[in-house]
């Protein structure tokens, strides 16, 4: 089976002057393609921590992540931002849209970056932001959009250039129970339709209702990987 | 590395609409730089119209673009040290298109005596009609009437000369010298013109007579003292002065810088002094840029985060805050520049300085100063806060470009 996603023996320590914090100890985890998986627990088992050296915003302490077959804890900063741009998109807990930009912007960023022709590049937008339910609020920027309407954006903004694998923080901490839903309906929609892998960090009961794969974590430690009927 | 109108764009879009996010701040710094701009270019302006002025009188007070003597005669100007003949190649160039005006002069040290009082001075034989558009004198304001040849028996003296002797138009007054032969030579002369001059020191030191009238007086023949000269371009003399040299290769041919290095060293000072003003201009000018783009920097740490997040490489980065700097140098130049050209304008007919005018007048310096905007000082001044303001963008852009993702976006 093809994975996007290899952790083995991932340990990460913080320092922090002569304090030491072990975030995570000898994580072992294989994503496959398309999978739809949760990593949950307690504040502080380290979630986040995990699901940012996934994506090469951080370094292991020890250990190997590959990514879509590249080996992220040994990259370079220019080819970790290569990686991230064209085969990784995230979803921040706090939306992080840009906000000198409009919502269609936002979502062009990426292929902008990409290198996308302009035209190719406004169509797709333009497509990902009406499935996203954005339609007719392409030119606001994000300060005149809700919360709901701003992490479609962000959503749309992660999946438009089509990447291997989504890394979805706290996707829903933000929203109303109702947004959260037509959300995870929406990001269940590109998994199977996109086949993308997905792999979110959550507290949420309803993220994790939607989940196929449940990985529980506590102290750093995986405690328990279930595979479940969403 | 091919341009990528893209990313460029992008970069472009970010930057200019980030300038724009703090409306005050922007507009603070971009008046601060604008200003300094501004500060530069007229100080500049200022300070080459004094000089240009001063320039131009000291020229025109009698130095003239190029002068020629007798080979000793500037370290001891005597009537010993003499030109008698003036050879016809020399004649060829200046009656030629490179010289504009010029003239033969005697010039000795005299003593001039009324029935009250006497004075040493310096007694200047010219032919009035050539010194027109040559030297001051030639177009000087004259109570009573210029020379009208050569050979009249009549004198033009200062006015300050003229107070001091206790004279006036219609007197008559007694020049003494040193002839050919070491006899003492007197005439008496008739004051026909008093002038005014600027400096004062013009209207005490110079006395003006008719030069046949002069070398008849010391028993010179056709001897002169010095030959002066006018150009259409005073900057350009290397070529004439080398035809000149080549035609006359027994004479001392010096341009005006030899003969006035006092105002040479002038306009080195004020070069000098504009370089240290530009410095601190500058220098000010960076702190207000560099302060104001490290803010930005800090403010924006968690989107650099995200930036480099979502596969913006650091240098697009570095130089998406290169690109903030750029527009804003750029906006800073266009309204500088644009103010100095206004202040020019609103300038043209000079400033009045009539207030300081007697302390002005005794140094030469005009009562009424035009501003002089040169091609080269506007584009030092542009150049400079140009380029040294891209370098001093460098350190917040590189901050920018040097953050670690993961501590910027979750950076509160």
């Amino acid at each position: 089976m093809e994975h996007t996603v290899v952790c083995r023996n991932v340990s990460k320590v913080y320092r922090q002057n002569t304090v030491a914090v072990q975030a995570l100890t000898e994580i072992n985890l294989e994503v496959p393609r398309g999978d739809f998986a949760c990593l949950s627990g307690p504040s502080g088992s380290g979630k986040s921590t995990l699901l940012n050296l996934i994506g090469g915003l951080d370094h292991p302490t020890t250990g190997e992540i590959e990514v879509d077959g590249s080996r992220v804890d040994t990259m370079e900063r220019a080819d970790l931002a290569r990686l991230r741009l064209h085969r990784i998109g995230f979803v921040f807990q706090a939306y992080n849209l840009i906000p000198v930009l409009t919502a269609r912007e936002n979502v062009e960023f990426v292929m902008q970056l990409q290198g996308v022709p302009t035209e190719s590049r406004r169509a797709k937008a333009l497509d990902i932001l009406r499935e996203v339910g954005l339609d007719g609020l392409e030119d606001r920027r994000p300060g005149e959009l809700s919360g709901g309407q701003q992490q479609r954006v962000a959503v749309a903004r992660a999946i438009v250039s089509e990447p291997a694998l989504v890394l979805a923080d706290e996707p829903t901490a933000n929203l109303d129970s109702k947004t959260a839903e037509n959300l995870m309906q929406l990001l269940v929609h590109m998994n199977t339709e996109h086949n993308v892998t997905f792999v979110f960090s959550t507290h949420d009961k309803l993220v994790m209702d939607f989940s196929r794969r449940l990985i529980k974590l506590h102290d750093g430690r995986i405690v328990e990987d279930e595979r479940r009927r969403p | 590395m091919r341009f990528d109108m893209g990313r460029g764009s992008l970069l472009v879009t970010l930057a200019w609409r980030n300038l724009w996010r703090h409306r005050a701040r922007t507009a603070m710094i971009l008046f601060a730089l604008a200003l300094g701009v501004w500060s530069m270019i007229a100080l500049a302006a200022l300070a080459r119209g004094s000089l240009e002025e001063q320039l131009r009188k000291a020229i025109l007070n009698l130095t003239g673009h190029v002068q020629i003597h007798a080979p000793s005669y500037r370290d001891d100007p005597v009537i010993e040290h003499r030109m008698s003949v003036l050879s016809p190649a020399l004649l060829s160039l200046l009656n030629g298109t490179s010289v504009t005006a010029w003239s033969t002069r005697v010039r000795v040290p005299a003593v001039i005596s009324s029935e009250r009082e006497s004075a040493g001075v310096t007694l200047i034989g010219i032919d009035a009609a050539r010194e027109r558009g040559l030297s001051f004198i030639g177009a000087a304001t004259i109570a009573g009437r210029q020379l009208e040849s050569i050979e009249e028996n009549s004198v033009l003296i200062g006015r300050k000369l003229a107070e001091r002797l206790e004279t006036e138009v219609g007197r008559r007054i007694v020049l003494i010298s040193q002839d050919v032969n070491n006899d003492v030579a007197d005439r008496g002369f008739r004051v026909v013109g008093i002038f005014d001059a600027e400096p004062r020191a013009l209207e005490t030191s110079y006395v003006f007579a008719g030069r046949a009238t002069v070398q008849q007086m010391l028993q010179l023949g056709d001897a002169v003292s010095e030959i002066a000269l006018m150009t259409p371009d005073r900057a350009g003399l290397e070529p004439l002065l080398a035809r000149l040299r080549a035609a006359a290769p027994d004479l001392d041919v010096q341009p005006w810088t030899v003969v006035e290095p006092l105002i040479v060293l002038t306009e080195k000072i004020t070069n000098v002094i504009l370089v240290i003003w530009y410095a601190i201009v500058f220098t000010a000018m960076s702190f207000g840029l560099v302060n104001t783009l490290l803010m930005a920097v800090f403010e924006r740490t968690r989107e650099f985060g995200l930036f480099q997040a979502l596969g913006m490489p650091p240098r697009h980065i570095l130089g998406q805050v290169l690109a903030e700097s750029l527009i804003l140098l750029a906006l800073a130049l266009v309204v500088g520049n644009l103010l100095a050209l206004a202040t020019m304008r609103a300038l043209a007919d000079g400033i009045d300085l009539s207030a300081f005018a007697e302390g002005f007048a005794m140094v030469g310096i005009s009562p009424i100063l035009y501003p002089t905007m040169t091609p080269q000082d506007v584009t030092i001044a542009n150049a400079l806060v140009f380029v040294l303001g891209v370098v001093a963008s460098l350190y917040p852009a590189w901050r920018a470009a040097r953050h670690v993702p993961v501590v910027a976006i979750t950076r509160a």
